[in-house]
């Protein structure tokens, strides 16, 4: 299949190119449009095309030539990585997740544990998991690509599930696309929605595309398993029943190799421990704030609070607070229930590390503010007098009660 | 050492706005750009090159107009570039794509293959690994620093959540780095006027025996179904009066919200 641009009917008005989320659409020198290889097929030309000039067409062998039969694959499987044992919060989010796409689809959801104890096998259980596959060698006690890649590869073969599911993080972001090269299926990166296409039983995954500016609903319609990687702090965590009962299976963990070795984990341990993405209540600030000295002011009402300071790039380029703190594309994303945003102006690449935040409160000058769009709440003010203000306020009501 | 960087030309997304009336993309004058990613790749081969001897090729796959991106490549010290483009190239997916980029490296023969992070416009990540996994190579994932090159061996630093791993594995390799790295060099005058007289290597499809049943959207396992604009949020609510009625009337609302 292809979709070009019929010259005849094209005026020239690039309505098109201006539509395109891959930039496939160029002018030519005759003032035509034409769509190049850059194409991702989104079909987002042909509705914004006023003279219905963009068609798709048609090839030979568009019919896809795979003999797998996907009714044959069954049931979620979930990645829950550990960090010294211990499962990461993600893990329960996959399994929140999981444990709703295997309803719906009547089947069962089991989840892969890898160097971690029975016990810590079986919480997942408890978390929503019917079946667990432990592989409890040392040898996966630290993260390492190869024998991640090749016991997930051997399980997938083994029980041949329709779904599989990873953290989007440093780890499942790594792996992952290993195990997916080698089983010829699909992999969507880092999504924020999963669901169950009603009329095909295909799992629709959707994702930030484009710097965050636009969501792409993806499919792997042929392949099988549909396999993604899951944005951490998006998904709802399941519900933990502690009598839930479930099945523990030990991985048979024989020849397994590795060309890699991790020699050492070195932590980085950062002034105030900055656990952005565990926080409740986050308290940013931007270029808005002016200097370093601002982001003690933050830190105050954080304080009070019980919240953490996060920033944006700009305050962060400007050297006037570390790295560890910052939001959106380049930084970290938070999902906290109050995120106040402090002379933050809200650029695209900050929103999306932040916009799913319950509550988002604004704080601006500029009642131009992209900002204020995100916003719940919005003031529009000097930051070093709507601050002292809050902080003020919140002493005084919670000294009344 | 044979090194081969893949690039990838990509729309400037930090130049991109959103129409706030339409919310869509406003993409006038954006300029194509090498993914920033890929420029810290291209300065990590560099290094490598200067320690270790060798030659760096760029590689991309993309439309003939990305010649642009292995230019500016070529300018900053890369000794050749080729260019994968093809009709048969378009759409491809990552899995496409790794098949795609597996094909000419097989072809043009490295030790070290080096990718970015990631590509802003599609921050997948998958592209590096998936091309490893083809290549039956062991990859290193958010390289933040060069510890030693041996002939068969490497030792690096791995970015990880809180922290980094010291990682060492054989050569070949494949590593995607972090901008952590380095600080990708400007284009000198030698290597502007190298540019000028590149020859870039165009390779089409059958140039490297790939397999059309695995390359551009027929080789696709994943499809857009289609793309939307994401929701503005709909509890909106501007507080009125004067600041300090605002500020009250913001922490109450808090208050009763548990928040506080």
């Amino acid at each position: 299949m292809r979709i070009v641009v019929n010259t005849e009917k094209c005026t020239g008005c690039e309505t098109c190119v201006a539509s395109c989320p891959f930039t496939a659409i160029i002018m030519t020198s005759e003032g035509k449009a034409f769509i190049n290889e850059y194409c991702q097929f989104c079909r987002a030309c042909m509705s914004a095309c006023p003279e219905g000039a963009i068609i798709e067409v048609k090839e030979e062998g568009d019919t896809p030539n795979s003999e797998l039969r996907t009714q044959d694959y069954k049931g979620v499987m979930v990645f829950a990585e550990q960090r010294e044992g211990k499962a990461v919060p993600v893990a329960y989010e996959l399994l929140g997740i999981g444990r709703k796409l295997a309803d719906e689809r009547n089947s069962e959801l089991s989840a892969v544990i890898m160097g971690a104890s029975e016990s810590e096998a079986r919480e997942l259980i408890k978390w929503g998991a019917d079946k667990v596959y432990l592989a409890s060698d040392p040898l996966f006690e630290k993260f390492n690509d190869e024998p991640y890649a090749e016991v997930l590869v051997r399980l997938i073969r083994e029980h041949c599930p329709e779904i599989v599911l990873a953290g989007a993080t440093p780890v499942g972001r790594s792996f992952f696309p290993r195990v997916a090269a080698r089983l010829r299926t699909g992999l969507t990166a880092d999504c924020t929605a999963l669901e169950i296409d009603k009329e095909t039983g295909n799992l629709l995954q959707i994702r930030p595309a484009f710097g965050g500016n636009i969501m792409a609903v993806i499919l792997c319609p042929d392949n099988r398993p549909q396999m993604a990687t899951v944005r951490p702090r998006v998904m709802k965590r399941g519900l933990y029943d502690v009598n839930r009962k479930g099945e523990i299976k030990y991985f048979n963990q024989e020849n397994i190799a590795s060309r890699t070795r991790v020699l050492g984990t070195i932590k980085e341990v950062s002034e105030v421990k900055v656990n952005l993405q565990e926080a409740e209540i986050i308290i940013a600030g931007g270029r808005g704030m002016g200097k370093p000295e601002g982001f003690k002011l933050l830190a105050e009402l954080a304080g009070i609070l019980g919240g953490a300071v996060g920033a944006s790039r700009a305050a962060v380029d400007e050297g006037w607070i570390p790295y560890s703190h910052q939001v959106g594309q380049t930084g970290k994303t938070v999902c906290p229930r109050v995120y106040i945003a402090c002379g933050i102006s809200g650029a695209v690449q900050h929103l999306v590390g932040m916009q799913s935040s319950d509550i988002i409160i604004a704080i601006n000058k500029n009642p131009e503010a992209p900002i204020f769009n995100a916003a719940t709440y919005g003031i529009i003010g000097d930051v070093y007098e709507v601050v002292p203000m809050l902080i003020k306020r919140i002493k005084e009501t919670s000294g009344s009660r | 050492m044979e090194i081969v960087i893949c690039i990838k030309q990509v729309p400037d997304t930090a130049e991109v706005r959103i129409n706030p009336e339409t919310n869509t993309l406003i993409r006038d004058g954006v300029p194509s750009i090498i993914n920033p990613y890929d420029m810290h790749a291209i300065e990590t081969g560099l290094q490598i090159r200067e320690k270790a001897g060798g030659k760096v090729t760029v590689l991309t796959m993309g439309p003939p107009q990305a010649e642009t991106a292995l230019l500016d490549a070529i300018a900053m010290g890369a000794d050749e570039a080729v260019l994968l483009t093809d009709r048969a190239f378009a759409g491809a997916d990552t899995w496409a794509t790794s098949y795609t980029l597996f094909k000419a490296i097989e072809k043009i023969k490295a030790d070290i293959i080096i990718c970015g992070k990631q590509a802003i416009d599609g921050d997948t990540a998958q592209v590096g690994p998936e091309t490893a996994e083809f290549l039956n190579i062991p990859h290193i994932s958010y390289v933040r620093k060069i510890e030693e090159v041996n002939p068969d061996s490497i030792r690096v630093q791995r970015l990880m959540d809180g922290g980094y791993d010291v990682v060492e594995t054989s050569i070949p390799v494949l590593l995607t780095v972090v901008k952590e790295i380095n600080e990708p060099r400007l284009p000198s005058l030698k290597g502007k006027m190298n540019a000028k007289k590149a020859e870039i290597r165009k390779w089409k499809s059958v140039d490297i025996s790939a397999d059309e049943n695995n390359t551009g959207l027929k080789g696709s396992p994943t499809q857009v179904k289609n793309i939307f604009a994401p929701e503005a949020k709909k509890d909106r609510k501007m507080l009125k009066g004067s600041l300090e009625e605002q500020i009250n009337a913001l922490v109450s609302e808090l208050r009763s919200l548990k928040c506080v």
